[in-house]
């Protein structure tokens, strides 16, 4: 049995990705109230989890020159995965993964563009390091729990968006329609609430919202940048009609404007997107399989209440997600354990609860990518196949194999950790189930477990029977199918 | 022994079996032969595919007006004669090897292929092409459907999926499919070695075979972690290949060749899915031989070519057909990118040593207000519903009965591929 209140674990695994010893130690004696407090209210605590990369008392990254994850993709997928291990706020990594899934850019197809260094930049450099924009993934964090209309609106002129769906292309004369379109099929309405005529409508606001490069820019230079810029000169002006109202008096129609007030015609139409009741809607759907059940359709009286918090907050996410937190939902004790988890959850849990020491988060990179999720590479513009998708032999196998290679690595300090708790195999094992956390099992998992540890002969508690045991339980309690529930 | 071996020769595959004389792998070879027969190997293109540059209308005026700078040059097609219709008809250049396969009368074109009121997003085309369903593309796939007329119990390599995710076409609910995108791999990593190695390994097989029957999501993942364990042993086999050709060195090819193994060394599945993407191609498509399209066909061309001259080289190319198709085809004029957005009907390939080759259906005429065109002639109105040629494949190759896996008939129509 783990040592927190099981609803704190469970808040835990949802807004975060599970606890560490040290998040035992932070949590222990706090009620589950004040720990949705807690998580949600991260603002306070200072963001200061970069600075401890290195620190030998927590996961290693591995790096063949200098360690640079505003310019090179791996550097940023460790530093991100770092992050989600020991970030003090882990409900904003978590809202990160959340957006960078519903935003799912990639990092191949800007490299294409703009090579290696610079989609790396597009994607994930922290403001104020080098010049130009801050990256797409430092939107969704610092933003992430703001205005949904604020962050659409700076999603669309985000350079990263603006190549990943041709938007320098979206010229007047000729719209190019894959911004058009995905801002209403993905970022906000859904399929069955647009018409094709709104995508082609849609293409021609957007046109000249564009790119422009820094001077002297070169791909390969890091100080260089892209960034977004309105060419008036290539807007479309004329009157655009949508099927739905854009304006509160329920106008459908964005007014001929001339080239030089045209931008206006892009905020207008993500105001009404954003504010768009079916949006709402359609974001408390995700929030439902996100934070509480992908066993269980969305209780309409979730979808109901949760589109009605984000209408009325102003379409802000914070709110939204305190609400989804905090709601009887999500306290049933059924929705615990009643996800599927994403690979980058499975990971990091699995390194926060069996431990780290002298461990890379380098050695889940590919790995990760065999799961089915490279952090930066979503498949699609869709994001990732989520909840049972995930599932398949060979992402399973990767899972499994994941953990025996996280077990290797632990061999060692499980063994010195557990040597005094391990006087029987039942002993053991409730030593090692207080760490690592599998949704509960059934009699025959637990026996076979019980019997694993006295397959090589009867328990004596030795040294070496201990460490091969600890180690070989960690395996398969990680890779069984109760722990990639969450 | 020697009776066995010309049994093999007779079949065709004495160029894998030469070498490999274990009397347990020619069993499996013989119980594959018996068991699996034909198969069928589904290649998806992501993305949607730009189907006028792929079959390439070279004497249609309109598509030269149409696509300024992205239109193949009519001197670079590769002529395959003329269909029904009488309009020109030719290969983008980059796709010799699929040209030497139609000219062995061994490649359908299908043209104009699609459904009514055709999906222009790429998640809901997919399902629709992957339920055969326009209407709700929610449930199970075609091929799904087609595994679970299969006897049980249901062979753990029935089908085998190349990619991490199952797609639409090949879900469902009692039919489970391995994703083995890379058999070398496909094993199962222990902290301990030796007895302890194969007691985690044991276990974890017993920890999987848990019903759970209250549970539905957990046995979802026991399905997998069980199948997992239960196919290691067979992928195993496969790994060990050596194709008769040369494959080319990306992600594609790489599956095919995996395919390949697969079928040489018996494995007996009947379904396999590949897919290749990157057919998304709103912007800088190039034009002719070179350019970003250009790529995508020697992608597929080379690898199709690859393969199919490895498998007919191991006489497999008989009980082997390969269907090619996308969500759906691309806009007829190009946009402001040199490139093109989402359109509606498109082009379905089918390849194989049993396949009567030809061009099926005919072109759209490109001209606006020609009525082979719709959405006020922006794209090209099917001809062909894609149902009818699954129904082709379901009931003249697989052998099993259309009307029932597609919930209709869908015969009518149908190109008489085999």
């Amino acid at each position: 049995m783990s040592q927190l209140d099981p609803d704190i674990d469970h808040l835990l695994r949802r807004a975060g990705f599970g606890a560490s010893p040290d998040d035992v130690d932070t949590y222990r004696d706090m009620s589950p109230t004040s720990a949705v407090a807690h998580v949600v209210d991260y603002a306070g605590r200072p963001d200061d989890v970069d600075e401890r990369i290195g620190r030998p008392d927590h996961v290693q990254v591995s790096t063949n020159n200098l360690f640079a994850p505003d310019i090179d993709i791996d550097d940023a997928r460790q530093r991100w995965l770092f992050r989600m291990v020991h970030s003090r706020r882990p409900l904003q990594e978590k809202m990160t993964m959340f957006w960078h899934n519903h935003f799912a850019n990639t990092y191949s197809k800007l490299a294409a563009d703009s090579g290696e260094k610079q989609a790396a930049k597009l994607l994930a450099a922290k403001p104020g390091v080098l010049r130009g924009p801050m990256g797409q993934l430092e939107l969704f964090r610092e933003y992430g729990m703001g205005s949904y209309r604020d962050l659409l609106f700076r999603v669309a002129q985000d350079a990263a968006m603006v190549i990943f769906l041709d938007g320098q292309f979206n010229t007047r004369g000729k719209p190019q329609e894959n911004f058009g379109r995905e801002i209403m099929e993905l970022f906000s309405v859904g399929v069955g609430y647009y018409t094709e005529p709104d995508v082609y409508a849609a293409a021609r606001v957007f046109t000249g919202w564009n790119l422009r490069e820094s001077e002297g820019y070169t791909d390969n230079d890091m100080n260089a940048y892209k960034e977004f810029v309105y060419n008036a000169d290539q807007h479309e002006t004329t009157e655009k009609t949508f099927s739905f109202p854009i304006y509160s008096d329920g106008s459908k129609t964005i007014p001929s404007r001339s080239e030089s007030a045209g931008l206006q015609d892009g905020i207008d139409l993500i105001t009404a997107l954003a504010f768009h009741p079916e949006t709402a809607r359609r974001l408390a759907r995700k929030f439902w399989g996100f934070f509480i059940s992908e066993i269980v359709p969305p209780d309409p009286a979730f979808v109901t209440a949760t589109a009605n918090v984000y209408l009325q907050s102003g379409t802000r996410i914070g709110p939204v997600v305190y609400s989804v937190l905090t709601s009887p939902w999500f306290n049933d004790p059924s929705a615990q354990h009643a996800r599927f988890s994403w690979p980058a959850e499975f990971v990091v849990r699995a390194i926060k609860e069996v431990g780290w020491q002298n461990f890379s988060v380098d050695k889940a990179r590919a790995p990760m990518s065999n799961m089915g999720q490279a952090l930066y590479e979503p498949p699609n513009v869709a994001g990732w196949p989520l909840g049972a998708n995930w599932f398949s032999t060979s992402t399973m196998l990767a899972r499994s194999n994941f953990a025996a290679t996280l077990a290797s690595s632990q061999k060692g300090f499980l063994a010195v950790g557990l040597q005094e708790q391990a006087s029987s195999p039942q002993a053991l094992m409730a030593a090692m189930l207080e760490r690592v956390t599998p949704a509960p099992f059934d009699s025959q998992p637990e026996q076979a477990l019980l019997n694993y540890l006295v397959a090589g002969g009867p328990w004596t508690g030795s040294e070496s029977q201990v460490s091969t045991r600890a180690a070989g339980l960690a395996r398969l309690l990680v890779a069984s199918s109760e722990y990639q529930l969450v | 022994m020697n009776i066995s071996r010309r049994l093999f020769i007779r079949d065709g595959v004495a160029t894998v079996t030469l070498g490999l004389a274990a009397p347990a792998f020619l069993a499996d070879i013989a119980q594959a032969q018996g068991l699996a027969g034909r198969r069928l190997v589904v290649v998806y293109l992501g993305g949607g595919n730009d189907a006028l540059n792929t079959l390439i209308p070279y004497q249609d005026a309109s598509y030269y007006s149409r696509r300024p700078t992205i239109a193949v040059p009519a001197g670079q097609v590769l002529q395959v004669g003329s269909d029904a219709a009488g309009r020109a008809l030719g290969l983008h250049p980059r796709l010799a090897a699929l040209g030497s396969i139609f000219n062995e009368g061994r490649l359908a074109l299908v043209q104009r292929t699609g459904y009514a009121n055709s999906s222009r997003s790429h998640f809901e085309g997919g399902d629709i092409w992957g339920t055969a369903n326009p209407q709700n593309s929610t449930g199970s796939g075609w091929l799904g459907r087609y595994l679970d007329t299969l006897p049980r119990p249901l062979d753990a390599l029935a089908a085998w999926n190349t990619t991490d995710e199952t797609p639409r076409a090949l879900k469902s609910a009692i039919s489970g499919v391995p994703a083995i995108a890379n058999a070398s791999t496909y094993n199962f990593a222990s902290p301990n070695q030796g007895a302890a190695a194969q007691q985690e390994r044991n276990t974890a097989e017993v920890m999987a075979s848990n019903p759970a029957p209250n549970r539905p999501h957990l046995a979802l993942v026991n399905g997998a972690n069980l199948g997992a364990i239960e196919t290691l042993d067979r992928v195993a086999q496969a790994r060990v290949y050596t194709p008769t050709v040369a494959y080319p060195n990306n992600g594609f090819a790489l599956a095919l060749r995996t395919v390949a193994g697969a079928m040489a060394r018996g494995i007996g599945s009947k379904v396999y899915w590949v897919s290749t993407g990157g057919y998304d191609t709103h912007a800088q498509q190039g034009a002719g031989a070179g350019g970003g399209y250009a790529n995508l066909m020697g992608t597929l061309g080379d690898g199709l070519g690859a393969f199919y001259a490895d498998i007919r080289n191991q006489g497999l190319a008989a009980d082997t057909t390969v269907i090619v198709f996308s969500e759906f085809g691309r806009r007829i004029s190009e946009n402001g990118s040199a490139g093109t957005d989402h359109g509606a009907a498109g082009l379905m390939m089918v390849l194989g040593g049993s396949v009567r080759g030809g061009l099926y259906g005919t072109a759209a005429s490109l001209a606006p207000g020609n009525p082979t065109l719709e959405n006020n002639s922006g794209d090209v109105h099917f001809e062909t519903d894609f149902r009818s040629v699954y129904a082709r494949l379901l009931d003249n190759w697989l052998g099993v009965n259309s009307v029932s896996i597609l919930n209709g008939d869908f015969k009518a129509g149908a190109p008489a591929i085999f």
